[in-house]
């Protein structure tokens, strides 16, 4: 993990977590963008062989300890979304852009209903498409996200 | 490196072994409710992270008030003083009611109400987890925190303690789904149950008959049922009340006092005996230890219905 600057990545996930939890005001916070998922898809596309399920279920532990939801819930939902890039990262890889953003979305919304699938089948909560604003934002933030994190890597030489 | 034929297992296999051990967590989580200190720990491990991601709203608050203007500053100790001398006036009647109040309680022969030991609390974290709603303060296992302790802010009833960690902890709100509060109508003593509704300007009230005498613009306040929270803090105003003869219930709704969606600071209620504001002495540390070893607090299961 930690070869060829691999604490850079460690590094861009701990920041990813501190941007999920910063407070944000009540209008805002329905948007706010899922940056641990996309952090997690860029670098699972670009190196499959260090970032992987594993990684994704973990991250997506702490994300359940930091904002309290019952343990285990935030880490499926994570490791089931990293899965599916982890399966096609070839195929990704090869898209344009706005097609990745629009793969980033898809993989939010899932990311998000299988939270609320979960959250459902344990507490009675209710739907409100409010749940779903944050993947406009995913897509919108995936090219930003997307070229910094290849500046990062290129920068780092990390392999 | 980057290898061609991948070794390890298959992102299959790792799917399968991490969501079994997903479903593991949620079950001995959610349904044995048996990770309560194992929370506290993780709790204890992350804060700093948590301390780290509300610097930037920390650094912006002392900038804005470290850039106001002396005309601004006058203004302001120009309202405290008058607002001090306003509760000043306040609380000397309060002390004469007090009095008489433990007089006449001590002539019906009711039992005294002991003072309640306030402590600070500064919001840390607001959850961003749109299914529940809690928040982080910077107080923790050190300050003398417990699980279920009342949190109130300068209005009302906010909630109470969830999870507890050493240097912070975290605060379930009345209008989490999962949390219900007892109260009474103040104006004629009805006993009623505020459920939390999901929004944050809304709570929910079951089973209320068809003949209840209730109506908007009541004020709800704890009833003291329970346990958990002390008696006559204000909760709620009720916001809509649906008399409806075809069904068996009324519906009434209510909006929290408390301003829930703009907290900073919050008064942590115990039963101790009193002690400094901002932090309690070593002694009542001590005391609340040793009590708490002693007494394991009923601790109300962490997702199921808080009735506290």
């Amino acid at each position: 993990m930690f070869a060829h600057n691999g604490v850079i990545i460690l590094l861009t996930l701990l920041v990813a977590l501190m941007a999920s939890i910063m407070p944000l005001p009540l209008s805002v916070d329905a948007f706010r963008p899922d940056w641990v998922l996309i952090v997690l898809i860029y670098w699972c596309m670009a190196l499959p062989a260090r970032v992987n399920i594993i990684t994704a279920w973990i991250m997506g532990f702490l994300l359940d300890v930091l904002l309290g939801s019952v343990l285990g819930v935030y880490a499926a939902a994570m490791a089931i979304s990293v899965y599916i890039v982890a399966e096609n990262f070839q195929k990704i890889r090869n898209f344009s852009i706005w097609q990745q953003a629009l793969i980033a979305g898809v993989l939010a919304a899932l990311y998000h209903l299988v939270v609320f699938w979960l959250q459902r089948f344990l507490i009675d909560v209710t739907f409100l498409p409010s749940y779903l604003y944050p993947v406009i934002t995913t897509i919108v933030l995936w090219p930003w996200v997307f070229y910094l994190l290849r500046k990062v890597r290129r920068h780092f030489s990390i392999k | 490196m980057n290898p061609i034929f991948k070794h390890g297992p298959s992102p299959q296999h790792r799917l399968v072994l991490v969501l079994f051990c997903s479903a593991l967590l949620i079950f001995f989580d959610h349904k044995t409710a048996s990770f309560e200190s194992f929370r506290g720990y993780l709790q204890s491990m992350v804060s700093p992270l948590q301390y780290l991601a509300n610097t930037p709203k920390q650094a912006m608050t002392w900038a804005s008030e470290n850039v106001a203007t002396r005309r601004q500053l006058l203004a302001e100790n120009q309202q405290y003083r008058l607002n001090e001398l306003k509760f000043h006036e306040q609380a000397m009647q309060l002390d004469i009611i007090k009095q008489e109040n433990e007089r006449l309680r001590s002539l019906l022969a009711s039992p005294l109400r002991g003072e309640l030991k306030k402590m600070v609390a500064e919001i840390l974290s607001v959850d961003s987890d749109p299914y529940s709603h809690q928040v982080v303060i910077n107080r923790g296992a050190g300050d003398g925190v417990y699980d279920g302790q009342p949190v109130i802010d300068a209005l009302g009833i906010v909630g109470q303690i969830l999870h507890v960690g050493q240097t912070s902890s975290r605060v379930i709100l009345i209008t989490d789904i999962s949390h219900a509060v007892p109260v009474r109508v103040q104006r004629n003593g009805l006993r009623l149950l505020a459920t939390g509704s999901g929004q944050i300007d809304k709570l929910n009230h079951t089973f209320v008959s068809q003949s209840a005498d209730i109506k908007n613009g009541d004020i709800l306040v704890t009833s003291g049922l329970g346990g958990k929270y002390p008696e006559g803090y204000p909760v709620s105003q009720v916001s809509f009340v649906s008399h409806d003869e075809s069904r068996e219930f009324m519906r009434v709704f209510s909006t929290p006092i408390a301003q829930i969606d703009r907290l900073r600071y919050l008064l942590l209620l115990s039963n101790d005996e009193p002690a400094s504001i901002f932090s309690p002495t070593p002694k009542a540390l001590q005391n609340k230890n040793s009590s708490k070893k002693a007494q394991p607090a009923t601790k109300a299961k962490s997702k199921t219905k808080v009735v506290s």
